[in-house]
Parts: C-alpha cells; structure tokens; sequence
C-alpha cells in the first residue's frame, strides 16, 4: 500500500497491522523522550482545502515525534471557488520534494483524485475527503475500542457498536462501517429515517431509528456530530426534536451497559447530540481518542513512508 | 462540381446497389447505374460498408458563441462530418444565450459558413435559459434559422405555468419544446445516480425521481394542452415506462438517448474520474437495458448525442468541482451499432429510423432524413461494421478531449460521409473542403 484512501481499501491483515504500530507508538509516546529519528529528512505536507484545526495539528504532532519536517498548506476553499486548483497546488508541492501528502478537501474522492493523477508521487493520506471517508480517524476509533474492550490486541470480534447521528453527511460513519466490520465488530447504525443513506441496508449494518432500543446492546456508542447547515434542509424539525430523540444525555446513559464506551470524533455540539453529563462521564473516552488519534496516524506515517517493502513493493 | 458513384456497398435493407451522385444530388440507385456520366464520376469504393442517408443529431452543444476555447461551430461540424452527420441542432446554452432571432441567425449562418453539416440552431424557451420569462419564440421561428425546437436543456423548464404557456404557444408554427427533465430542488449539488453507490462513494445523489416527475407532468401537459413534447436524454426505466405510457394514450411525445447512456454504467464513478460526470448522470445496468428495450421498441423515437465537449481544465479536477458533460459526435455510430445492432435488438433500417429519419422529423429539418432515394439532396453515411478502431482522445476532431472513451475498442466505422454531394469525410479521415478546412 503507498496511499492510505480509504478504510475499505484495508486488509484486515493491514488494519491489525497499523493497530499493533499505534500500539508501539504508544507506548514511546508515554515515555520520557517522545521522538524517533525515523523519518528525519523526509518531508509531509498537510494539504488542507478545509479548515479542521483537530485533525491538522494531529498529523502535525505524529510527523514530527516520527523527526519529519511538516509544512503546513491551507488552501481553504480554492479549488471550488476557481482560485488554485487541486493539480496546480499539488504540483507546486511536488515540485518542493514532498514525500507525503496529507489531504483535507470538501469534495468527496479528492484523496483518490490526487493518488491517481500524475500530479505528485508522494503517498497520499486521506484525512477527509466530503462526506466520503475519514480513514485514520476510524483506525483511532478502532484502536480506541480494542484497548478498552480487547486489552489493546487482536481484532474487534463479539463487541456491538453503534454509530449514531448524521450518517449520510458523515465520512466518519462511512469509514468506520468499512473497518468495525473488517475487524469483525457488529455495526448499528442509528439515525433519523432522512439521516440514513440511500442503500445502507447493502453494507453489512443493522438499522434502527429508536436509540433507546439500541443502546442497552452496545459496547461503544459513536455520537456524530450535528452540522448547523442540515438544519435548514429538512432533514429534521428542529434541534430540540434531534436532541429528544437521537441526543445522548444522562437518561439514555443509564440504559447503557456499564462497560460501554462513548465515543465522539469531535468537535462535539454539546446539548445537541451529547450533554455535558455524557461527554464528561467516566466511560466517555473522548478526550482519549484525541490522544490515540497522534499515535495511529504515527503508525500510518511509518508504514507508508519507513517501512521495509514486501514482495510486492508495498510496505504494510 | 464532381460527380460521385459509390460502388459495392449494400443499402439499409441489405440490397447490393450503386448509389450516383451528381449536383448535390442522388441522381441513380441501381444495382448497376445506368447513367452514362457515371463513367467520369469518381468512384467511391463501399466494398463490406452500407451506404445510409447522413446522420441527424437533434442535441449537440456547439459553444459557439462564448466557449470558443472548448469548441466552434466550425470544429464541432467537424466532429459532426467524422461521426457521419450531415444536420445537428445547436443547443442554446451559449454565451450570449440563444433567445433571440440575432444569435440563432449567427449560429446558423456559423454552420453555412463552415460548410461541413447542417446546423440548426435550438432556441431557448425562456430567457437567458432563467426559466422565468418566456424568449422570443416567434421571431426565432420566423427568423432565418427557422428554429422549430426550443429547449433550456442544462436548465429544466421547472415551472409549470412556464411550461404550460411554451407548449402552448409553439403550436403557431409547428414548434417542440425539448424538455431536460430534471427537478431542481431534488438534484441540489447532485454528482451521481442516487443509490447504493453514490451512499458508498459519498457523492449526493441525482435521484431518478427527479427526472421522472417531470416527465409524467410534461407529458400531462402536452396532452392537456394538444402541443408536442420531446423528452432530451431520457435515463431511468421508470421514464421509458411514462413515455411509454403516454405514446399509449396518444400524447405527441418524442424521446431521445444519448450513445453514452446506452453503453455507460455510474460503476465508472468509482474511480473519481470526471470524465464521467455527466448530466443526466449515468445510471445502473438495469436502466441500460431498459433504454436498449425502449429504443428497440420506438418508445425512445432517436438518439442524440448530447455532445458536450470541455476544456481540459474543466474535468482535471476533483469531481465535485469538474463540469457536466462527454463528447459524443464522432463515437455515436458506433455506439449504437455495439449495443443495438451487434446484440440483434434493432435492424439497420431501425438504426437510420432513429439516427436520421426521426430526428430530422422532429426538427421539420425536410433536407434530412430521407432514406436514400432518386431526387433527394445528397446526405450520406457510409458505415463498415465490421472495421474495428481505437478511441484516441488526441485525434478527436473536436476542440476539446474529453471523451469517456479514450482506449475503448469499437466493432464498426464511419467511413465516410456526404454533406449535399459533397464528400466531407473519406476514407475515416476528413476532407479538406474549398473554404480551407
């Protein structure tokens, strides 16, 4: 693999693979001196043609403990609003020398879109591309659940997870169905009817729009966030309906195994899709995922850009 | 001007004949021409080809005026000629848009100048395509042009009242609104066919409602107001079943399919590229078939081409941001000759019905779409079936590259054409003309 697109694109093989790294990573992290020397003298561009500050300085911090140099590219709304293009940014990037690229844009397969084209030969990392996928932030998802649930090896097998909120905008969702069912976990999706894409039914899902239902099944709930904008389109009344009956606040908490895990990419909307009470509550391993989020997009830095080939020339 | 004699090949309905052209017109059909001026013609050789009246596409986009930079009316007769057309319709969506007698008569008298094919212009149905206000219909009927279709295609004609009163008001002179089916409102910032794949891939999704709501109303309309309707690019098989429906109860409605909707599936979405992206969108196998069965069956009346040829920076982009729109000229014979003739669903008389004499009908285009006969202007298509070819994007006769082609394999041939007895391609290749193209 030179480029990292997608979360269906993973080898179950591959994912296990990635998640034992982050395990390694880890532990560095936790230790006294914070760095390796691996990628010294390589270069990693974050690319962003949309704000997300979050996933920016993640990537930001997992390149440089790995001693890469990181230059950081905003080129916020350019592409769509006719000011540079996608090719011209990326060849301009190419031609200072970059070794990987790290790709945000609004416009769902740009990550692919840049991997296929001519226009630079470094690997390329899809950090959000629309409302396609999000990949590494399921890979910290996942690393998140199997420390929790598994003791941090192995796969995601027996455990019940459920995703719930704004499925059909949410290239988190997406990118967390393809790799939970790759690692074995059963996914729930739980959302508003018009919430729900068209189809779902074909991914191996089960669907429910009654969260009170599914909650008392599950061993993680992921809580999506809520964007302003789909509250003009219809897609539901009003936010105090939303937060009724899709919200995770502190009565929906008790029907939740004691075990369970609450989950969020962030950045959260508190009192919408999650209250203060479950977002600051002793099984919401929030704050966690932000931290497992640097050590897995270290790992995913380390095999594309430092590991040993195989056979096939493909370094996980 | 030179006589021709094409010699060798057979006419739609499989008899061996000689076709004698002389002063842009077909003089003689026989199986040997008798004519004796036809020793000095020069010989046109249609050995394994059949000799069919010139093609007629009634959904072309010329750019000219405005998108120079993508194609001319020039380039786009060109592309025309290579794909054995002798007549095309210009659609309206150009820069300044064709709502008034002035730009009609400018396309028109584009295409007489570049002498290459005919180009009927298409007016548009309201102006400045804003479907608000009806455009001038009238006096672009009355013009030199003689526009008889009208069409805001790129834009649907979304409100009905709008609608009502266009349908309404072409029954002065015999005119046909060309519908683009498509609800605004549903296909907001649409990329691809809604379904499973455009959920997976996260495109928002250009669902096939959008397009059939609108032809189930037209079609009510057009019954209810006694007028004609032609539907452009029909996509979905539940539009095939109004259409079908409609023709039922006697509605004068027209239907057309694109070459590419024929062949292509949305699966090509897969890769981002696009090149792909085009209005309608490309939809699933199962809507294929169901626009073969409706071509097959006369549901579906022609095929137009829907040319819509791009700069390159317009498609060397993400997807998202990349322009509607494929090249269709030069490929649509053989497209509709791998789908439809090679699966043994149409005859090669069905496929002269649907690419000359329907079309031409449509449009009141009377030079057109004769079949080959004593008297007629000159219009010819000589087709190999069974001479293979490349698509290569960089010998496009059109300005612009962006076929969803490039690389495929094709099983037939264009191998030349007449424009009123005048050979405008020979052997595959274009001719040079007097006005230096």
């Amino acid at each position: 693999m030179r480029h990292l697109l997608s979360s269906a694109d993973l080898s179950y093989a591959q994912a296990v693979k990635i998640l034992d790294t982050a395990q390694e990573m880890a532990r560095i992290s936790e230790g006294p001196v914070k760095k390796l020397p691996t990628l010294r003298g390589r270069t990693i561009v974050n690319l962003f043609f949309e704000d997300s500050t979050r996933t920016r300085i993640s990537f930001e911090a997992a390149a440089k403990r790995l001693s890469a140099d990181v230059i950081n590219f905003s080129a916020k709304g350019s592409s769509t609003s006719k000011g540079e293009s996608l090719k011209d940014t990326a060849q301009t990037l190419q031609a200072m020398g970059a070794d990987a690229v790290i790709l945000r844009h609004s416009a769902s397969g740009a990550a692919q879109r840049l991997a296929s084209s001519h226009w630079t030969t470094g690997s390329v990392i899809n950090a959000g591309d629309g409302t396609h996928e999000h990949p590494t932030q399921a890979l910290l998802d996942a690393f998140t659940i199997r420390k929790h649930l598994r003791g941090g090896t192995g796969d995601l097998r027996g455990l019940t997870v459920a995703i719930v909120g704004d499925i059909l905008h949410s290239r988190v969702a997406r990118s967390n169905i393809h790799l939970l069912n790759l690692l074995g976990a059963q996914v729930i999706l739980v959302a508003p009817p018009t919430l729900i894409p068209l189809g779902a039914e074909k991914w191996s899902v089960q669907i429910s729009y009654d969260l009170d239902a599914v909650l008392p099944l599950v061993d993680a709930v992921m809580m999506l966030r809520v964007q302003q904008e789909r509250m003009n389109d219809f897609f539901f009344p009003t936010a105090r309906e939303y937060s009724h009956y899709y919200g995770l606040n502190s009565d929906r908490l008790k029907l939740m195994k004691p075990t369970s895990l609450i989950m969020h990419p962030g950045p959260m909307n508190r009192g919408l899709e999650i209250t203060a009470e479950s977002a600051d509550s002793a099984r919401s391993v929030i704050l966690e995922q932000v931290t497992n989020g640097v050590s897995v997009r270290m790992a995913v830095l380390y095999l594309l850009l430092a590991g040993a080939p195989n056979e096939d020339g493909e370094l996980i | 001007m030179t006589d021709y004699l094409i010699d060798g090949g057979v006419l739609a309905d499989g008899k061996k004949a000689q076709v004698f052209i002389s002063g842009g017109r077909i003089v003689e059909i026989d199986h040997v021409v008798a004519n004796p001026n036809a020793v000095n013609a020069v010989r046109v050789d249609a050995h394994g080809c059949l000799i069919l009246p010139g093609f007629v596409d009634i959904h072309t986009h010329l750019r000219e005026p405005g998108r120079e930079d993508s194609e001319t009316v020039e380039s786009g007769s060109r592309a025309a000629a290579k794909g054995g057309f002798t007549a095309v319709s210009a659609m309206a969506n150009t820069f300044p848009v064709a709502d008034t007698a002035g730009v009609v008569e400018q396309v028109y008298a584009l295409g007489q100048a570049a002498g290459l094919c005919d180009v009927f212009p298409i007016g548009a149905v309201t102006q400045g395509l804003a479907g608000q206000a009806l455009a001038e219909l009238g006096a672009m009927a009355d013009s030199k042009a003689r526009v008889r279709i009208f069409s805001d295609d790129g834009n649907c004609v979304f409100d009905p009242i709008v609608m009502r009163r266009a349908l309404e008001y072409v029954k002065k002179f015999n005119g046909v609104i060309a519908q683009h089916a498509q609800d605004p409102q549903l296909t907001k910032d649409a990329q691809m066919n809604e379904g499973f794949l455009s959920s997976r891939l996260g495109m928002k999704g250009w669902p096939s409602v959008a397009e059939e709501s609108i032809i189930a109303r037209d079609v009510l309309l057009a019954d209810h107001v006694q007028s004609r309707l032609h539907v452009c690019h029909v996509t979905t098989s539940g539009g095939v079943d109004i259409i079908r429906w409609a023709k039922a109860r006697g509605i004068q409605v027209s239907a057309e399919v694109t070459p590419h909707h024929l062949l292509l599936t949305e699966e090509l979405a897969t890769s981002y590229d696009p090149i792909y992206k085009v209005n309608p969108p490309l939809r699933t196998e199962k809507d294929v078939m169901a626009l073969r069965e409706g071509l097959a069956d006369g549901t579906i009346d022609v095929v137009a081409t829907d040319h819509a040829p791009h700069s390159a920076e317009s498609k060397e982009c993400e997807w998202q941001a990349a322009a509607f729109g494929m090249l269709g000229l030069e490929t649509a014979f053989s497209i509709v000759q791998a789908t439809m003739i090679d699966t043994k669903m149409m005859t090669w008389s069905d496929l002269v019905d649907r690419m000359s004499t329907a079309p031409a009908l449509i449009g009141g285009y009377s030079d057109h779409g004769h079949s080959l006969r004593v008297g007629s202007s000159a219009h010819v298509a000589i087709v190999n079936p069974t001479r293979a070819w490349q698509v290569d994007r960089d010998l496009v006769a059109s300005r612009s590259k962006n076929t969803p082609y490039h690389g495929m394999e094709f099983p037939g041939s264009v191998v030349a054409t007449f424009f009123r007895g005048v050979p405008t391609v020979l052997d595959s290749k274009l001719v040079r003309t007097n006005n230096g193209n």
